[in-house]
């Protein structure tokens, strides 16, 4: 593969992070720069791209009508997907999602679904019958690391953009009327991710940072500081400590990110 | 999660199935149980019914996917059509994946992988009966396989979940608990060496109630991991005592 | 510099077996000036070694070993041989044809075959490449009869028992060619198919109690309650 990081390299990064620095001249808990765009595919109901560094996702949201799940009637339905599309980095195969897009997908999803940023009541239109269902499609178009920060915040970014088309019910047929009501969005959950290298942990690991890492952690919070998703990913460890540590760096990050951007 | 107002615990503070908060469910573990794996474990917790079943170290087919300075591992978790509610399709779904992904992530700290490059280990697990907590009853189970397997472990690992259900902080939620409560956080840990090689949270937890569960979480898989070291040595010391 | 273990006693993978100036032996490793087991299995101390000898453990060749393995495929210039371990022994045509091998000519499936049983010993092996065998010795080829068990390899010193006394309490008591393949393969041949079952059940019972002690004698006299006992039966069915 070509993406392999030549041994001086590790080194130089492992040992760099001993000593409380790095290879790109970030502090331990400092982000990339992030830019966010909104509003760029007018075809979709919503959409934005995020750079961090130069790892870049754009999402897409569509809405369409649907029927909600049998245990929750009155509430719309919200779907992510996760595209590692081949053209973002030698790694990615064409063809169905791999155990890694499957991954970045769910844990998107859960930062939204259990911070209930989304007020899924009000996506309802026929109890029982209709909703309004949620896609949110996430296209990695270069793969530079951390993979999961900027998916989440590019979701979140493009929910914030989204618009639901007006309807009203005639003879029990839903008709489309013109115009649109933003979703409505009440929380923004951010993710904040960290690698482990050398037992130190660093905020918003690039490529090669994620080849060295040995294990990883995301962890989601939102605007009042509640913790609301973590996912531990790679095959090492963490102590207990290190773990506290995290979230506690993580919801200071995030209402970092949450005012750079207003939100 | 949760946005129901069921009491999941009642006046004296006990939960439904009349655990109190700390309280582990009654857990059962055997290792040792299917005779063509090269290792095996079957573990009952609740009502959890989970077979963990290890084929290797072997070579790895296809060959392109072998790695030459360490083993593969290789995970499958899956369930049973029957062992929900509703029939599970026994297609793998996307949180079976998922779940397959973070169930060998939380093995792999534990295996010398450097020892046997060119070679895999393939880890299976059947969820034959679910009830809320399956991943970490899988892992337990797992781990004890990889042992009986005879393959070279830093130590085994033990899981367990913690949550919130209404406003305590409870281990090891069942089904029910699960699926209304306020939080899970599944960890799984490597006692002797303190280490959490699985971490998982959804629901909405503060900063202090996430160092409560995670406190709880990991004093419940040192209970387990107590558990696991009696199971797996039961399997030899027993044969001593029938004998004498 | 504190023990926490006794002289075989049982450890599980993660035991803290000791602390201080002490160095991994088989099935532990250290970390921090702490020794771990890696397996299950009895502790030993060997001075300042720990050893775990595992209860459960598989092969990992050695140069020298004699293995018994299995023949699983037919290639173009050898053989490819299942001798339990994580890797496959590879068996070349030029090591049993003992002259130059014509790949137009010579049918290998003929000289041997996929399921074709076969003594060996390992002639060369390092973790980049897999084991080759040789048959090129006395009591090494093609194996034509008998019986064939599979124990954990760990197991074998407990078979031969102390200066081989209990493989030869077994070969007397039963009157049977043993064969152990250093690999855990263990291969039976006596006159007929009673005794080699005998011999069969005696290998069986030491490996499920490998761990106990006075295993010579409960295992001399498991087989001639099993011989009185067939005795028995000759002699009912003649009545």
């Amino acid at each position: 593969m070509s993406s392999m990081i030549t041994r001086v390299k590790q080194k130089q990064i492992a040992q760099l992070i001993a000593k409380g620095k790095r290879l790109d001249g970030r502090a331990l808990t400092e982000y990339r720069e992030i830019k966010v765009e909104q509003g760029i595919i007018e075809r979709a109901e919503g959409s934005a791209r995020v750079l961090l560094g130069k790892t870049e996702v754009m999402v897409g949201t569509k809405i369409e009508i649907g029927q909600p799940f049998s245990d929750t009637p009155n509430e719309g339905v919200l779907t992510v997907n996760a595209e590692l599309v081949p053209l973002a980095s030698p790694t990615f195969e064409p063809g169905p999602p791999d155990e890694n897009s499957i991954e970045l997908a769910r844990v998107v999803d859960r930062g939204i679904r259990e911070s209930k940023a989304i007020e899924f009541d009000k996506l309802c239109i026929e109890p029982g019958k209709k909703v309004f269902v949620v896609f949110v499609d996430v296209y990695v178009l270069n793969h530079d690391g951390n993979l999961i920060d900027a998916s989440a915040l590019a979701a979140l970014a493009a929910l914030l953009n989204t618009k639901m088309p007006n309807y009203e019910i005639e003879d029990g047929e839903v008709k489309i009327k013109s115009g649109y009501t933003p979703l409505p969005i009440k929380k923004h959950p951010i993710t904040v991710t960290f690698a482990k290298i050398n037992d130190k942990l660093v905020v918003d690991p690039w490529l090669e940072e994620e080849q060295v890492m040995e294990a990883r952690i995301s962890i989601a919070t939102e605007d009042d500081g509640n913790i609301c998703a973590i996912q531990k990913g790679g095959s090492g460890y963490f102590t207990p400590k290190q773990v506290l540590e995290a979230a506690k760096i993580a919801k200071e990050k995030a209402q970092e990110i949450r005012k750079k951007l207003n939100w | 999660m949760s946005q129901k107002s069921e009491k999941l615990i009642d006046k004296k503070g006990l939960r439904l199935d009349g655990r109190k908060p700390n309280e582990l469910r009654p857990i059962k573990i055997e290792v040792g149980v299917l005779s063509n794996a090269d290792g095996s474990a079957y573990i009952e917790q609740g009502k959890n019914k989970i077979l963990a079943a290890i084929y290797g170290p072997k070579e790895v087919h296809p060959k392109h996917l072998a790695l030459p300075d360490r083993m593969i591992l290789r995970c499958r978790y899956h369930m049973a059509p029957f062992s929900v509610q509703e029939r599970k399709s026994p297609a793998p779904s996307r949180r079976e994946i998922e779940l397959s992904k973070v169930i060998r992530e939380a093995l792999e700290p534990a295996i010398f992988l450097e020892y046997y490059p060119r070679t895999a280990i393939d880890v299976f697990v059947e969820v034959l009966q679910a009830d809320g907590g399956t991943r970490c009853a899988s892992i337990t189970a797992a781990s004890l396989a990889l042992a009986d397997a005879g393959i070279p472990m830093k130590d085994l690992v033990a899981a367990c979940a913690a949550g919130k259900v209404d406003d305590t902080i409870v281990l090891d939620l069942m089904d029910t608990e699960d699926k209304i409560g306020a939080a899970d956080v599944p960890v799984a840990l490597m006692p002797n060496l303190d280490a959490i090689t699985l971490l998982q949270m959804d629901g909405t937890l503060s900063l202090e109630e996430f160092e409560q569960a995670v406190n709880l979480a990991l004093e419940g898989c040192r209970k387990i991991y107590a558990m696991q070291k009696e199971a797996l040595k039961a399997r030899y010391v027993n044969v001593k005592e029938v004998e004498e | 510099m504190p023990t926490y273990f006794e002289r075989r006693q049982i450890v599980t993978p993660g035991d803290l077996i000791a602390e201080g100036d002490y160095i991994a032996g088989e099935n532990t490793y250290k970390e921090d000036n702490k020794i771990y087991a890696s397996r299950i299995g009895l502790v030993e101390y060997e001075n300042k070694k720990v050893n775990v000898v595992a209860l459960r453990a598989f092969y990992i060749p050695r140069v020298g070993d004699t293995v018994i393995g299995t023949v699983v495929e037919v290639g173009f210039n050898g053989w490819m041989v299942d001798i339990s371990a994580p890797y496959q022994a590879i068996l070349r045509a030029s090591n049993v044809l003992s002259r130059p091998f014509r790949p137009q000519k010579d049918d290998l499936s003929k000289v041997l075959d996929v399921g074709d049983l076969i003594v060996a010993k390992i002639v060369s092996y390092d973790r980049t490449r897999n084991p080759q065998l040789s048959v090129g010795e006395p009591g090494l080829g093609k194996v034509t009869r008998g019986q064939i068990t599979k124990i954990t390899p760990t197991k074998i010193p407990r078979v031969i028992g102390r200066k081989g006394s209990m493989i030869s309490m077994i070969k007397q008591e039963t009157g049977c060619h043993i064969l152990l393949g250093l690999n855990g393969v263990i291969l039976i041949t006596g006159k007929n198919l009673e005794d080699e079952q005998l011999a069969m059940m005696a290998i069986r019972k030491i490996e499920e109690e490998s761990h106990t002690s006075g295993l010579t004698d409960r295992i001399s006299q498991m087989i001639k309650e099993e011989k009185a006992k067939k005795e028995e039966n000759k002699d009912e069915s003649k009545k």
